[in-house]
C-alpha cells in the first residue's frame, strides 16, 4: 500500500518540479524594461503639456505591450520585454528634478528616462544623466542651448528645438506674401518667451529687413490679466503681433484680446498655439496663424502610422492629440526601435545605457509627424519637418480647423549640424533646403 | 490719449485687485492672520463660478443670468469653506504667533490646491458668456469690454458696503471693537468667536467673488491662486494692512504703476509694483493708513 501511495506523491513532486521549470521559463521571457516618464502632472504646465503627454505615453505603452502597434512597431513591448512605466511629476524646480532623476536610476532601476518639458529642467538633468552614464531622452523642451553648449554621450532630444518654430512662422508669412512693415511682441518674461522672440526677430530681420519693432511686451508667467497689454497693442497696432504664450496664459490672452479686436487690427502669429484649439472652440478667432512646434495634431501628415496614432488617442480620451502627446509619441516610438536595435546587436539581451546611446546616435525613424532624424548635436539632437496653418472655426464639426497649411522640410527650418541656431539665422539661413 | 488709456487700464486692474485685497484686509484686521490661503479661496470662487454658470445653462436659463450664478457661487464658497476653515483649523491656532499662522495658511493653500484638482480635475473650464454680456465700449483707437467697467462698479459697491457695514451699523461697530481690543470687547459681552467667523466669511466671500468675476476672462484651471495672492499682499502692505481706504489706495497705486510701466517701459512691469510698494514704505513704514494702536499695559 505504501508503494502505491508513493507513486502519486512522486508524480506530484515531479509535476511540481516540471511546473516550476515551466513557470520559470516564461519568467525569463517576461523580463521588463522600466521607463521613467517625467512630465508636469501638477502646476500650470500640467493641463496643456504634462497630462496630455503622459496620456499619450499610457495609451502607447498599452498598445506596445499588447503588440497592437503597426509595423515596424508591432513587436510586443520593447523586443518582447514588457514595458513597465514609472511616472514622475516634473513640478518642483530643477534641483528637485535632478534628485528625482537620480532616484529613478538608482532606486527605481529604470533602464531609460524619457521626460522634461521645462528648458530649465532639461539644462539641469542632462549633465546629471551624463555624469551617471545613464540613458536619457529629452522629449519636449525647446531651448537650443543643450547640445549647442556641450557634447553628450548619453543624452538625446527627439524633438526639434524652438528655433524651428519661429523660423517657420517667418517663412510662412513670406510664403503667403504678407506685407509686414511693423511687428508687436507679447511674450512671457522668462527663457522660453525671450528665446522665442529673439528667434522670430532674427528671422524677420532676414526676411523682412524693413519691418520695425513697435510694442515689446513681457508679461510675467501666469499673469492671467492682459487688459493693459491689450490696450498697449491696440494703441500701436502693428501688421503682425507675435506671441509664444502657451497654456492658460495663451487661453486668457485670446479670451481677452479677441473681444477687444486685437485679431482684427493685426495679424496675430502664435509659435506654439495649437494646443488651445480644442478647449477654446468657437472662442478662437478665425485667421490666426499658428504653429504646433512640429507637424502635429490637425497639421499632421496623412500617413497610416499617423491615422493609427490619432485614432488611438482620440478614441481613448475623446479629444484629438495636440503637440504634447505627439512629441511624447515620437520619443517612445524612437525608443522602441532603438531598444530593439540594441537588443539585436547584444545577442537578444536587454541593452545597457551605453548600447542604447550607441543605437540612438544619428538614428532616424518614422513618427506620426513625419521622419525624425537625429542629425544635429553630433547625432543627439533631432530635426523634423513642421507646418504652419491658419485658424477657421467649422460650425458643423464644432471645432477649429487649420486651413492654408504650409509644410516646411526639416532642412529648411532647422540649422545644419555644424551651426548654432542663432548664427544660422543671422547668416541668412545658410545651407537651408526649402 | 495715452494718459487716458493708462488711467482706465490702471483703474480696471485696481478694481479686480481691490475686491480680493479688501477680503485680505478684513481678515487681517479682525483675526490678525496674513492669510496666504486667500488665493485658494479666489481660485475656489472661479471654479465654483464655472460650475454654477454651467448649472444655470443646463437649467435653460439665459446667459443674462450668469452674473447671478457667479454671485451665488461666491456665496456658496463663503458659506461652506469659511466656517470649515475658521472653526475647523484656524481657531485651534488663535492667539499664536502670527508667523505660525502664516505657515498654517500656507499649508492650507497647498492642501486646497490639491482639493480643487480632486474636485474639478486639471481640465480647464470656460465661462466666457458673462464677459460679452455688456458689449464693448470704443473710444478712439481703443476698445474696451463693458465687463471691465462693471468690474469697477462692483469694486466700488463692495468697498462702500464694507465701509458702511463697519462704520454705520451696530454689528460693524462691534467688529471694530474686536479689532481694537478683543479682551475689552469680550468683557463687554461680545461673542468674539462669532465675530471671527463672520469676518472670515466676509473675507472669503470677497476672495471668491474676485475669482468668480475673473473666471469669464480666462480658462479656469490649476495655478490660479498663486499670482493674485502675491500682488494682493503688495496692495494691503501699501494700504497699511487694516484699512479699507488703504486697500483702495494701494490697489490704485499698484494698478497705475503697472499700467504706466506696460505702456512706457514694459520690461519693468513687475518691478514697477514693488518699486511703488518700496517707495510708500520708505516714507511710511507702517503703510498709508495704519490705524492708531492702543497701548496695552
Amino acid at each position: 500500500m505504501k508503494r502505491i501511495q508513493s507513486v502519486p506523491r512522486l508524480a506530484a513532486v515531479a509535476s511540481a518540479v516540471t511546473l516550476g521549470f515551466a513557470v520559470q521559463a516564461p519568467a525569463g521571457a517576461q523580463e521588463t524594461f522600466r521607463v521613467g516618464v517625467v512630465s508636469f502632472l501638477s502646476g500650470q504646465a500640467a493641463e496643456s503639456f504634462g497630462i496630455p503627454a503622459v496620456d499619450g505615453a499610457k495609451v502607447l505603452f498599452e498598445a506596445f505591450n499588447a503588440g497592437q502597434a503597426p509595423a515596424p512597431y508591432d513587436k510586443k513591448g520593447f523586443g518582447g520585454l514588457t514595458i513597465e512605466p514609472i511616472y514622475v511629476d516634473e513640478a518642483g524646480g530643477a534641483t528637485k528634478q535632478v534628485q528625482e532623476l537620480k532616484n529613478l536610476y538608482d532606486r527605481e532601476k529604470v533602464d531609460a528616462v524619457v521626460g522634461y518639458v521645462s528648458s530649465g529642467d532639461c539644462l539641469a538633468v542632462a549633465p546629471a544623466a551624463e555624469e551617471m552614464k545613464r540613458f536619457l531622452i529629452l522629449y519636449d523642451c525647446g531651448t537650443p542651448r543643450i547640445f549647442e553648449e556641450r557634447d553628450y554621450e548619453y543624452v538625446f532630444r527627439t524633438a526639434a528645438h524652438g528655433a524651428m518654430d519661429n523660423v517657420s512662422l517667418g517663412r510662412y508669412l513670406k510664403a503667403i506674401d504678407m506685407k509686414v512693415g511693423s511687428i508687436n511682441y507679447i511674450n512671457q518674461d522668462y527663457a522660453w518667451g525671450h528665446d522665442s522672440q529673439r528667434d522670430f526677430e532674427l528671422t524677420m530681420a532676414q526676411l523682412y529687413p524693413e519691418a520695425k519693432k513697435q510694442q515689446d511686451l513681457r508679461p510675467k508667467f501666469g499673469a492671467g490679466q492682459y487688459g493693459t497689454e491689450i490696450s498697449a497693442l491696440l494703441s500701436k497696432p502693428a501688421d503682425v503681433t507675435h506671441s509664444s504664450l502657451w497654456g492658460g496664459d495663451l487661453q486668457a490672452f485670446i479670451l481677452q484680446a479677441a473681444p477687444r479686436g486685437v485679431m482684427k487690427r493685426s495679424q496675430v502669429v502664435l509659435s506654439a498655439g495649437d494646443h488651445v484649439l480644442p478647449g477654446l472652440g468657437d472662442k478662437m478667432p478665425d485667421g490666426v496663424i499658428l504653429g504646433a512646434r512640429g507637424a502635429y495634431g490637425l497639421m499632421s501628415p496623412d500617413t497610416p502610422l499617423n491615422r493609427w496614432w490619432f485614432d488611438l488617442y482620440e478614441k481613448k480620451y475623446g479629444v484629438y492629440p495636440v503637440q504634447a502627446p505627439y512629441r511624447m509619441a515620437q520619443a517612445l516610438l524612437g525608443l522602441k526601435l532603438v531598444v530593439e536595435k540594441a537588443m539585436a546587436a547584444n545577442g537578444g539581451k536587454k541593452p545597457d545605457s551605453a548600447q542604447l546611446a550607441a543605437a540612438l546616435k544619428g538614428f532616424e525613424w518614422e513618427s506620426p509627424a513625419g521622419v525624425i532624424r537625429m542629425a544635429n548635436g553630433n547625432g543627439h539632437q533631432a530635426i523634423q519637418e513642421t507646418a504652419i496653418g491658419r485658424t477657421k472655426y467649422d460650425p458643423e464639426k464644432k471645432r477649429v480647423e487649420l486651413v492654408e497649411i504650409r509644410r516646411f522640410p526639416a532642412e529648411c527650418v532647422n540649422p545644419p549640424p555644424d551651426m548654432k541656431a542663432e548664427d544660422w539665422i543671422k547668416s541668412g539661413f545658410k545651407g537651408a533646403k526649402c | 490719449m495715452l494718459l487716458l488709456t493708462i488711467f482706465v487700464d490702471g483703474v480696471v486692474y485696481a478694481s479686480w485687485l481691490f475686491i480680493v485685497a479688501l477680503g485680505l484686509t478684513l481678515v487681517f484686521g479682525v483675526l490678525k492672520i496674513l492669510n496666504i490661503a486667500h488665493g485658494s479661496f479666489y481660485a475656489l470662487g472661479a471654479y465654483a463660478a464655472a460650475s454654477f454658470v454651467g448649472w444655470f445653462a443646463s437649467l435653460g436659463l439665459a446667459p443674462a443670468w450668469s452674473p447671478v450664478a457667479m454671485l451665488l457661487a461666491a456665496v456658496a464658497v463663503a458659506a461652506v469653506v469659511a466656517p470649515l476653515t475658521e472653526r475647523g483649523l484656524l481657531r485651534a491656532f488663535h492667539g499664536r504667533d502670527e508667523v505660525l499662522l502664516v505657515l498654517v495658511t500656507y499649508a492650507l493653500f497647498l492642501i486646497l490646491e490639491d482639493v480643487t484638482k480632486l474636485i474639478w480635475g486639471a481640465t480647464p473650464y470656460y465661462v466666457t458668456e458673462p464677459y460679452m454680456l455688456f458689449g464693448t465700449v470704443e473710444f478712439g483707437v481703443m476698445s474696451y469690454v463693458g465687463y471691465d467697467f462693471v468690474l469697477i462698479l462692483v469694486a466700488v459697491v463692495c468697498g462702500l458696503l464694507v465701509w458702511w457695514g463697519l462704520n454705520r451699523t451696530r454689528s460693524g461697530k462691534i467688529v471694530l471693537a474686536v479689532i481694537h481690543s478683543e479682551e475689552i470687547a469680550s468683557s463687554m459681552g461680545v461673542n468674539v468667536s462669532r465675530i471671527y467667523t463672520f469676518a472670515f466669511m466676509v473675507g472669503v466671500f470677497l476672495a471668491a467673488l474676485g475669482g468668480a468675476l475673473t473666471a469669464p476672462m480666462l480658462s479656469v484651471q490649476p495655478g490660479l491662486s498663486v499670482g493674485v495672492i502675491i500682488v494682493s499682499f503688495a496692495v494691503v502692505i501699501i494700504g497699511g494692512l487694516v484699512s479699507i481706504e488703504g486697500a483702495a489706495i494701494g490697489a490704485l497705486i499698484v494698478g497705475f504703476a503697472r499700467a504706466l510701466a506696460v505702456h512706457t517701459w514694459p520690461d519693468a512691469e513687475l518691478f514697477s509694483i514693488y518699486v511703488a510698494m518700496a517707495a510708500v514704505l520708505v516714507f511710511r513704514p507702517q503703510g498709508l493708513f495704519q490705524r492708531m494702536q492702543a497701548r496695552k499695559i
